[in-house]
């Protein structure tokens, strides 16, 4: 009676958290992605740079599966997200998004936006989200906005909104997709040292960022993307001072 | 010949930027106008009646006779359609996600469906129902009548729901797809950002669509006398022949008639106009 059983691989912390292999994107028949692949290991910082239309965005969608791969794969813990069967509230449970745009609901206030995917996605006891939410808030020095609408929030204070919304779910990745891209200066920095902090209590996080200093501060690798592939990638030390590829280096020299 | 303006305007690029205080719609007439309308409503009626002989009740007199029946047809009026328009705004509601709906087949059938109630006549609609549907139904050994005011108004509720449905569709469309989005990294389902994050921000966009169309409805159910229901245009002919078909009598009666639908569907239209002005400027 010992029927073979499939049973998915169990992940392990030792093992990369987010993994892809020769990912590739087509839109029509533009190809975005060709043949991308690198590992996240769990409570590392991985910040892609690149110039504008090098595929960025389109990468990191493609790990919680807002965006559907051409081939390749992609494994987030023990999860194939590239599966044609593949359980996207799983993988959304354990991956968390900010967007450049915040895309807070704007028909919620702050306090609601952050409490609505742990109630109604988790199913868990409101009251113990709705302390968790304030907690959340607090973190984010958010602490008295719990009523005010998004419209009522500055850009910064609705892109912390919407890291807090995120966290909410618990996840274990967060994808920020250059989340400081649409804010002020001057409201660029509270969002930083949000993210900074984060990063200092070991959650593991991809960054697609134009932040070059942000960059070099916080992350423990750096890829640079350009045409839909990985030119060149490293430590900040070496990456910023020791870029070997002349794309690398063209762009370093525009943007430092 | 000096190339200097003689007036001492300075430049116009110079003068501090004015916004031009547009009105947002056509002038509009205040409450007053439809006070000014009944008077001249009556004034007309009472120079015909002056020119009759004075031995029959005058037209004022007819109308304060009869103004308890016609008054309870137009009651019936507003019935029916409320009726025809919750029918309707439930159906088209489904009607409207359905258009929206992942699966290819559903949104075609449902977005023919849409077409073809949204351009057709709604008398001729209203027409097919009144016989095609049977004046009474058997459920279950049970005996339903249908009488013929509920018939019209399942008429009505055809072109209400298309329409609806319509308004939904380009209300769920003009939400950002990054709503979608962000709740879809959230981990909601496809149902649950439709009912809890979209439909929720497309209210206020649907309500002065919702209260436009409400104002048509309420207006096109005198149609419903074409058909033998006893509404108010019914009870109003029904009127005039009872008082001997009068020629001085016919202006009064239906201009009555011409009132209530006015002062109904007016005040519907002015605040419509006035919720829209206030979405626009949020």
């Amino acid at each position: 009676m010992a029927a073979p059983t499939v049973s998915p691989p169990v992940w392990t912390p030792d093992q990369p958290i987010v993994q892809l292999i020769d990912v590739h994107k087509s839109f029509g028949s533009f190809e975005v992605l060709k043949g991308v692949s690198f590992d996240v290991k769990k409570g590392e910082v991985i910040c892609i740079i690149g110039p504008s239309g090098s595929g960025k965005s389109t990468l990191i969608r493609c790990i919680n599966a807002l965006v559907p791969v051409s081939s390749g794969t992609i494994r987030v813990e023990n999860i194939e997200v590239a599966d044609p069967k593949l359980d996207k509230l799983a993988l959304r449970r354990k991956v968390g998004m900010v967007f450049q745009q915040y895309n807070l609901f704007p028909h919620k206030t702050a306090l609601q936006n952050v409490m609505m995917a742990p109630i109604h996605v988790l199913g868990q006891d409101k009251r113990e989200v709705e302390e968790r939410a304030r907690d959340l808030l607090k973190k984010v020095r958010l602490s008295g906005k719990e009523g005010s609408y998004p419209g009522e929030l500055s850009g910064g204070q609705q892109q912390r909104v919407a890291i807090a919304r995120s966290l909410a779910m618990r996840p274990d990745v967060m994808l920020f997709d250059e989340v400081t891209a649409a804010l002020d200066p001057e409201t660029v920095k509270e969002v930083l040292v949000t993210i900074r902090e984060l990063a200092e209590e070991g959650m593991t996080c991809l960054l697609v960022t134009h932040e070059m200093n942000f960059a070099r501060d916080i992350a423990d690798h750096i890829y640079f993307t350009d045409r839909g592939v990985i030119v060149e990638h490293g430590p900040p030390a070496t990456f910023f001072t020791a870029a070997s590829d002349p794309r690398t280096r063209e762009f370093l020299s525009q943007v430092l | 010949m000096s190339a200097e303006p003689k007036t001492g305007a300075p430049l116009a690029v110079l003068l501090p930027f004015k916004v031009e205080t547009t009105r947002l719609s056509a002038p509009r007439l205040a409450p007053v106008h439809a006070a000014l309308f009944g008077v001249g409503l009556a004034l007309l009626a009472g120079t015909a009646w002056a020119q009759s002989g004075a031995a029959q009740l005058s037209p004022l007199e007819v109308i304060v006779k009869w103004a308890p029946l016609l008054l309870s047809g137009f009651v019936f009026n507003i019935l029916i359609s409320m009726v025809a328009m919750a029918l309707g705004t439930a159906a088209g509601l489904g009607l409207g996600l359905a258009m929206l709906a992942q699966n290819p087949l559903l949104a075609r059938v449902a977005w023919a469906l849409t077409q073809f109630f949204r351009n057709a006549p709604w008398l001729v609609l209203l027409f097919f129902v009144m016989f095609l549907v049977p004046f009474q139904v058997t459920i279950f050994g049970v005996r339903i009548p249908l009488p013929d005011w509920a018939k019209a108004t399942v008429g009505f509720s055809l072109p209400v729901m298309a329409n609806v449905a319509e308004i939904v569709r380009g209300a769920v469309r003009s939400v950002p797809s990054t709503q979608w989005e962000a709740a879809e990294s959230l981990a909601f389902t496809p149902r649950q950002i439709m009912w809890r994050i979209i439909l929720p921000q497309c209210v206020k966009r649907m309500l002065p669509p919702w209260m436009n169309l409400y104002a048509l409805v309420a207006m096109a159910t005198v149609q419903a006398s074409i058909v033998g229901v006893s509404e108010m245009l019914t009870l109003t002919a029904q009127v005039h022949t009872a008082e001997g078909g009068r020629p001085e009598l016919f202006a009064p009666l239906y201009g009555f008639a011409l009132l209530c639908f006015f002062l109904y569907c007016y005040p519907i239209d002015r605040f419509t106009a006035r919720l829209e002005r206030r979405f626009q400027i949020r």
